[in-house]
């Protein structure tokens, strides 16, 4: 059997799988279905300081091999987080990886600092990426500077290592992803949706309320593996690897451009028991190429 | 318990234009109740991706049975209206809180109330009220003749009487000018249909007792996505629900038409 085991700062990883943040919940919902241990992490939803609503519906709609979602950051709020959705995660041998949200630098600092003291919170997610929301986001996610300074300031509070998750939605990536190492990142995630529109046939308008929404599924894979494929090229600092991924052969083609692990989202939507599937599958997967450690794969397309 | 399973295509039948009747067998009916809902994929391709939220319209426990009914408009029901017998579908389900049978105590009287493709799931909620002693009345409202279905069997159930908006079946208009000529008496009322009309038997019967079933655009189906959220009234507890888990059917009053 191939080891399929991966060490990550803060991250002792089972297997290199895990649910992307706002695909999962806090974990309840799945939890009926499967043991969340068997996952290698979690990224539970992004938290804010206070409670959000959201966005008005139609949040989501259905594209060729995708979907746009704008659900706008919903999220019960940190203290809620901190006194029920994360004390009932405890219950599982799972390390929790944080998505953090805000519209200000101080919210985000806010957030980290409290949220990184929970006892099973082993990372940090920074969403500098979020198509959905009026302020914030996305805007930290664009700008390099920008971009770096929140890294810093959220680095000096923070009791974990902090991961940032980029945005697609940029001319240079690259440029984002060595501002954010130079300014601490333990490591990057990536990627976020990509800005898309859908309109009704009938009449014209969007058909989500919002007007656009984030593509995320099968159909972003393509952009999702040449980003992390010249991201692994710039930087040191280790890569979690998403976008459409459906199976085994996706997480070996995204660890063959530089990932060195690989979260699912909207597959979850599709088979809710896609990452235990994987999570069989990559070993019989690795054998047949021939590999002993998943480790191994890490970047072979560059080699 | 939400279970994923091929289940068995037993039947498919065009029982009116573009609606289909389907017979499904496997072992998620035995949890089933009236109003739950399965998420089905229709392909094990990406196109469609995203599942489709149907109704469970009758339920058959023996035989480990049960239909559904809908309407073949867009991509994923025109390929699901395809299915045929022996071929298998990927459901999750049953998901989310059904209608609650028990709400009317026995030797009482129920009012349901359905427009178009959400008068499937009171079927089976009709024949579970009826074997419970209680007495139903339905009421239906459709577009026009050739999208009508059950009348029959909704009319060996209870009194039953149907609506069409340009009057080729049964009464001229909408729900709410029938119910407004007969005046039923009853004690608690199920629906299920399109936003306006649900809206409009709110203030038709503000004071009674009532459940009603709401559709939203769904990603997950099991509450973890919040593509589904609607906001709530005052007089509820929460801020929001989820249509989805949650839901689909609300105590009257506690989402925010
Ligand atoms: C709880 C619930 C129960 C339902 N029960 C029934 C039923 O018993 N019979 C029936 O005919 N229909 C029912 N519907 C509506 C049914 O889900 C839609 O008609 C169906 O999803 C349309 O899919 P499509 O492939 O034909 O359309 P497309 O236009 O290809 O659908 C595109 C996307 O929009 C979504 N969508 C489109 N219309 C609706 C809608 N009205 N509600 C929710 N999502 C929609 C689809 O699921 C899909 O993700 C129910 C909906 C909900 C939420
Ligand atoms: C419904 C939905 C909600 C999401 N919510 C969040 C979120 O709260 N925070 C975040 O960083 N990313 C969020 N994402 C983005 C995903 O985590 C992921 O980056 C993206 O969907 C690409 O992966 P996929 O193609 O496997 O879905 C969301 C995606 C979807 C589809
Ligand atoms: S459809 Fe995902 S929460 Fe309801």
């Amino acid at each position: 059997m191939s080891n399929i085991s991966v060490q990550l700062p803060g991250l002792n990883l089972k297997n290199p799988i895990m649910p992307a943040s706002g695909c999962f919940g806090f974990g309840k919902e799945f939890a009926n279905l499967y043991d969340l241990s068997k996952l290698g992490a979690i990224m539970i939803k992004a938290t804010t300081v206070e409670p959000r609503f959201g966005n008005p519906t139609p949040r989501v709609a259905e594209t060729p091999a995708g979907m746009l979602n704008a659900i706008g950051l919903q999220n019960p709020g940190l203290e809620k987080v901190m006194s029920e959705e994360l004390p009932w995660l405890e219950r599982f041998d799972v390390p929790i990886i944080a998505n953090v949200a805000g519209s200000l630098l101080e919210d985000y600092v806010d957030v980290a600092r409290r949220i990184s003291t929970a006892p099973n919170v082993k990372a940090l997610e920074l969403n500098i990426s979020c198509p959905n929301v009026k302020q914030g986001g996305i805007t930290f996610g664009t700008d390099p500077v920008v971009a770096r300074q929140l890294v810093e300031a959220v680095k000096v509070v923070s009791k974990v290592p902090v991961y940032v998750k980029l945005s697609p939605n940029v001319t240079n990536i690259v440029e984002i992803a060595q501002a954010v190492e130079i300014g601490g990142a333990d490591g990057i995630t990536m990627i976020n949706t990509l800005v898309g529109m859908r309109l009704d046939e009938r009449t014209g308008k969007p058909v989500i309320a919002n007007g656009t929404g984030g593509l995320s599924g099968p159909a972003v894979k393509p952009v999702a593996i040449r980003m992390v494929y010249e991201v692994y090229k710039a930087v040191e600092i280790p890569i979690i690897g998403m976008g459409g991924v459906t199976n085994a052969q996706d997480v070996i083609d995204f660890m063959s451009a530089g990932a060195s692990a690989v979260a699912v989202g909207t597959s979850n939507f599709v088979d809710p028991f896609v990452c235990p599937k994987i999570i069989d599958e990559l070993p019989k997967k690795l054998e047949e190429l021939g590999v002993k450690r998943v480790k191994d794969i890490i970047g072979r397309s560059h080699r | 318990m939400i279970q994923q399973e091929r289940m068995a295509v037993v039947q498919q039948e065009q029982i009116a234009k573009n609606i289909y009747e389907l017979t499904l067998q496997g072992n998620i009916v035995q949890d089933a109740n009236p109003g739950q809902f399965v998420h089905i994929r229709v392909s094990d391709s990406f196109e469609p991706l995203l599942r489709r939220p149907i109704s469970i319209a009758n339920i058959n426990k023996e035989a480990n049975e049960f239909t559904l009914i809908y309407r073949a408009e867009g991509r994923g029901t025109e390929i699901l209206s395809q299915k045929q017998i022996g071929d298998e579908v990927d459901v999750l389900g049953p998901l989310g809180n059904g209608f609650p049978v028990d709400a009317v105590a026995e030797g009482g009287t129920a009012l349901l109330v359905g427009g178009g493709i959400g008068v499937p799931p009171l079927y089976e909620l009709s024949k579970q009220l009826k074997a419970r002693g209680i007495r139903t009345i339905h009421v239906f409202g459709f577009a026009t003749e050739d999208v009508t279905f059950y009348e029959e069997k909704f009319s060996s159930l209870g009194d039953t009487h149907y609506v069409t908006v340009d009057g080729t079946f049964g009464t001229k208009g909408f729900v709410t000018d029938l119910l407004g000529e007969l005046t039923p008496e009853f004690d608690t009322l199920y629906a299920c249909g399109p936003l306006p009309m649900l809206r409009a038997l709110e203030t038709f019967y503000p004071e009674k007792q009532g459940f009603l079933s709401f559709e939203e655009r769904m990603g997950c189906g099991i509450g973890a996505c919040f593509a589904c959220v609607c906001k709530t009234t005052d007089k509820s507890e929460k801020d929001y629900v989820k249509v989805c888990s949650d839901g689909p059917v609300f105590a009257k009053g506690v989402v925010k038409l």
